[in-house]
């Protein structure tokens, strides 16, 4: 009788499989409503100087749960101007691909829902159809807020997908397969992915705080303008389900891709010993970037949207498109070592970051030399 | 069944559990949430104002410009992911097409840059 993992016969082994990953990801994404919630109000108060949440439970720890409690009860207002079917869709529409993200994404050594060859192209598509809920959710509120958060929204991820696209093709470039599995394997040991590609790290870390809608990227929910951009028709459990499931599930997905292209996903000390193990390197290395993108939101101020636009496609697309053709470049240069494509991803980072002030006071001598040209003459005469 | 089908059927029972999830979610606010909809607390929030006209209308242009250099941008990726796969067995030929393939939407981009389309005034 062949023996699969954990000593499972594998024909039991192929569902059970399936049944794991469902519901870790669910877990995961459960969590990541009440958990990151918390975390999130939490790291901002200690970055604040304040206390945050600590009445309910031990630290607040049960603020979430009595907040979900409470949303599950409130009533369902549908304004009578909305489009109905698409009005309702829009959540499932934004929740289904961000859970099956979770299909490819490997937990641990065989726990994963399914091995899929073309693992990166999959997830980017799933990463695509975010865009599409979001859209209809603004337009299907038929209010103006949700309109023009929807539509912000829509620029902002289809532009910020391409870089974030690109930096996944320099992965593949360097790795070789597309299969999240055989990207986990390619790092074992300490050399993992970010030592040798740090610039497309940089790059897709960047436009995934675009993509998820977090500060200083969150545009189509800038509530001093917008009210709540694209949610604000919505309440009660429907709000839940688009906002705490979906957009903090998203975040943990994007913060899951990261830790399994460039930070060796599951691996970690003690994973060959006992595999199970490699679930709580996993979600430790995932929960840490989550920080990190807390941490962002509680420092740097929120972009105007021309700044964002020309950030994206003047900065971040030109810039990619050379780590890529550098990365295949020196990789048929150089058949056996990775370390001319370190070395040349690590000056890219440095280029890019030392450039960033150089053209931001380039940008501002032009933007101000075209409002003197349109100022009135009084004007241009006092300043 | 072959082993590339059934990771599908993998894809299609998360797709599966998801609208479930989100279905019973909503199914158990519903039994439990009060519903006493009046004609004010179905109007379109707009700040207090008397809401005038429908959203749907007129909105920027900036947008399609966007959108249309998307479609070019994307379609480039999904041409990229193969090569890359694959590069180290195509080989020079390989990396020297792409270069070029590369390049053409290199000057497609400076010249939607050069045409002030990259700007949102």
């Amino acid at each position: 009788m062949p023996v699969g993992p954990f000593g499972i016969d594998p024909l039991i082994w192929a569902p059970l499989r399936l049944v794991i990953a469902v519901g870790l990801a669910l877990f995961l994404v459960l969590n990541g409503a009440l958990l990151q919630i918390y975390l999130e109000r939490k790291i901002q108060a200690i970055i604040q100087d304040r206390l945050g949440p600590y009445h309910v439970g031990p630290f607040g720890l049960l603020q979430t749960f009595a907040d979900a409690l409470k949303l599950i009860s409130k009533e369902d207002v549908r304004a009578a101007a909305t489009d109905g079917w698409f009005f309702v869709a829009a959540p499932a529409l934004v929740f289904c691909p961000m859970l099956a993200s979770w299909a490819v994404l490997p937990f641990a050594k065989d726990i994963v829902g399914t091995n899929l060859n073309i693992g990166l192209l999959y997830l980017t598509t799933l990463g695509s159809m975010t865009v599409l809920g979001i859209v209809i959710a603004g337009w299907a509120s038929n209010n103006k807020y949700a309109l023009v958060g929807g539509l912000r929204s829509a620029g902002q991820l289809i532009s910020y997908e391409i870089p974030q696209i690109l930096a996944l093709v320099s992965v593949a470039l360097v790795v070789g397969s597309l299969s999240m599995i055989d990207i986990t394997r390619s790092q074992t040991g300490p050399f993992v992915n970010v030592l040798i590609l740090p610039f497309s790290f940089l790059i897709y870390f960047i436009a995934a705080l675009a993509e998820t809608n977090r500060t200083p990227f969150d545009l189509p929910e800038a509530e001093s303008e917008l009210v709540a951009g694209w949610l604000t028709e919505y309440s009660g459990m429907r709000w839940g389900t688009m906002l705490a499931l979906s957009e903090y599930g998203n975040v943990t997905v994007v913060c899951a891709i990261v830790t399994t292209l460039w930070f060796g996903g599951w691996q970690g000390p003690g994973v060959d010993a006992i595999p199970l193990l490699g679930v709580l390197w996993f979600t430790l290395k995932v929960y840490a970037f989550i920080v990190v993108m807390m941490w962002i939101r509680a420092t740097l101020p929120r972009l105007r949207i021309d700044q964002l636009m020309s950030f994206c496609w003047k900065g971040l697309i030109p810039m990619a498109l050379v780590n890529i053709v550098a990365v295949a470049t020196l990789a048929l240069a150089f058949p056996n070592t990775l370390v001319p494509i370190a070395i040349a991803n690590w000056l890219l980072v440095v280029v890019f970051v030392a450039g960033i002030p150089f053209f931001q006071r380039r940008r501002l001598a032009t933007l101000r030399a075209r409002a003197r040209a349109s100022a009135t003459p009084a004007v241009r005469a006092a300043s | 069944m072959p082993d590339y089908s059934l990771s599908y059927v993998y894809v299609f029972a998360f797709f599966v559990v998801g609208a479930i999830f989100v279905t019973l979610l909503l199914t158990l606010s519903r039994l439990v949430a009060p519903r006493k909809a009046t004609k004010e607390k179905l109007r379109t929030y707009e700040s207090g104002e008397e809401p005038t006209g429908q959203a749907w209308g007129r909105y920027p242009t900036h947008f399609y410009v966007f959108a249309l250099l998307f479609v070019v941008f994307d379609v480039e990726v999904i041409f990229l992911f193969p090569w890359a796969v694959l590069f180290r067995s195509l080989g020079v030929a390989g990396l020297v097409e792409v270069i070029v393939f590369i390049g053409i939407l290199v000057v497609g981009l400076y010249y939607a840059w050069k045409k002030d389309a990259l700007n949102w005034y």
